[in-house]
């Protein structure tokens, strides 16, 4: 079983039916310890039980440019090598994207109206991500807005790779602006400076909402396959019809 | 005459011949500079505050506005399917458009910020400042834009798609354009966001071309 094999969508449905049901199981046990630790992590000392938002708001952070990041790839994998599954990754993979991009705009939100005293601010990882949130809706309006899934994959692979150049700005604004928002502390120079205690949860948290997206993302890819088939199902019936009272 | 140079002459002499592409973008900028003192209330103060601003906003969305007939006009008469599959590279002659686009819509505008800052109380310096950093951020608006109008060529619908994509990657156009204005004004370091702005433009001539040629030989088939 080679890469290549994988290129091939009825193996691809083959091989995601037997992996799925252990995905989603070992989704489900990650999240139930990753809900449990953040549950008895202890209380922050000056933000008390609130801080547990971030076992939350963090992890669909993450993942919101994750996505992107992965979208990219399979952009390329469209306009580069032609692979026959990279645009039914991207299609299937946006609309997961724009949730968790959601998600973490509103715990966020949330959080930030009994730390900072606001719901919203217009600093530059607030605004960045919003803009990101935008351009995953964007996106899924190209998709939608092309009748033809092939051509519709290389016009959203190429607004893919374009809009990339936000994953950096997001990543740095807090240290190229003056924000609101905490500057980075996990994922930095010089190593994290989270204490173990919430580090361990969050980590496992984000390790749990990474394979909550891959299963989403294949069950998705293989709905995407199905649909694509009952559509050429379609047009040939439409052709035959077509073709019999002609 | 080059392939390029006359490409950049048909599409000057089409776009200030027919349909008004040029003015109409100037008409509409002026309609938004005269719409806000509606919304905001005739307070000159308030209006000296915000004339950067409001400007550069009308400029932007002008801009918008007449981004469609980049490519939409040749894809309907045949003529990009010749462009497409012309000798010259696909890149350069979408940057020889997105610059014929630029001297007939971006420069009109340009030129209309001084008539355009008497009408929100600017003196003669915040105006200065705010045409300076339009003449180096509207070729950038442009060029961005000419992504999202080479995306949205073939959809016949696709005008508020074409502002929904463009849109984001305009953002950060406006904000150091904005900021370049408020800079000069105030008399801060206006060099620093002035070379952002620059910096902006520069990139977008090499990404955006690029990007539209790739968006056309993909999605034209």
């Amino acid at each position: 079983m080679t890469l290549t094999d994988l290129a091939n969508p009825t193996k691809f449905l083959s091989l995601t039916a037997r992996l799925l049901p252990w995905l989603a199981a070992a989704t489900a046990i990650l999240l139930a310890i990753g809900l449990y630790q953040s549950a008895v992590a202890p209380d922050d000392y000056q933000q008390g039980a609130t801080v547990k938002i971030m076992f939350i708001h963090v992890p669909t952070a993450w993942l919101s440019m994750l996505v992107w990041g992965v979208m990219s790839l399979a952009a390329l994998g469209t306009l580069v090598w032609r692979h026959p599954l990279a645009d039914v990754a991207a299609k299937a993979a946006a609309p997961i994207g724009a949730s968790f991009t959601f998600l973490a705009l509103v715990t966020g939100s949330l959080w930030g109206r009994p730390m900072w005293g606001t719901y919203w601010e217009w600093d530059a990882r607030l605004t960045s991500v919003l803009i990101l949130f935008l351009m995953y809706l964007g996106l899924i309006a190209l998709w939608r807005a092309v009748e033809d899934p092939s051509r519709a994959a290389r016009a959203a692979a190429v607004l893919t790779l374009v809009g990339a150049i936000n994953l950096p700005i997001i990543k740095f604004s807090v240290d190229w602006w003056n924000t609101l928002h905490q500057p980075a502390s996990v994922f930095r120079m010089g190593g994290p400076t989270l204490d173990r205690a919430f580090l361990i949860p969050l980590l496992v948290m984000a390790l749990a909402f990474t394979l909550l997206f891959l299963t989403l993302h294949l069950a998705a890819m293989r709905n995407e396959i199905l649909r694509r088939r009952v559509r050429a199902l379609q047009l040939i019936q439409a052709a035959q019809a077509g073709r019999r009272s002609a | 005459m080059t392939a390029l140079a006359a490409l950049i002459r048909r599409d000057i002499a089409i776009a200030l011949r027919v349909g008004g592409g040029a003015l109409i973008g100037v008409l509409f900028f002026l309609t938004v500079v005269v719409l806000m003192p509606f919304a905001l209330g005739p307070d000159l103060a308030l209006l000296t505050r915000l004339g950067p601003a409001i400007l550069w906003l009308g400029a932007l969305l002008a801009s918008l506005l007449t981004l469609d007939r980049l490519f939409m006009a040749d894809h309907d008469d045949g003529s990009l399917d010749l462009i497409v599959m012309g000798r010259t590279p696909l890149e350069l002659a979408c940057a020889a458009k997105a610059l014929a686009h630029w001297l007939a819509a971006g420069l009109p505008l340009v030129i209309a910020t001084p008539v355009l800052g008497l009408l929100l109380n600017l003196d003669a310096v915040s105006t200065s400042a705010v045409a300076l950093t339009l003449l180096a951020g509207t070729p950038a608006l442009t060029f961005t834009g000419m992504i999202g109008a080479a995306l949205a060529v073939t959809l016949h619908r696709g005008g508020l798609l074409l502002a929904v994509l463009v849109l984001p990657l305009s953002i950060p156009v406006l904000i150091f354009g904005v900021a370049a204005s408020q800079a000069a004004i105030s008399g801060l370091s206006f060099g620093a966001p002035f070379s952002i702005l620059c910096a902006l433009s520069l990139v977008s001539f090499v990404v955006g071309p690029f990007a539209a040629a790739a968006s056309l030989r993909h999605g034209l088939d």
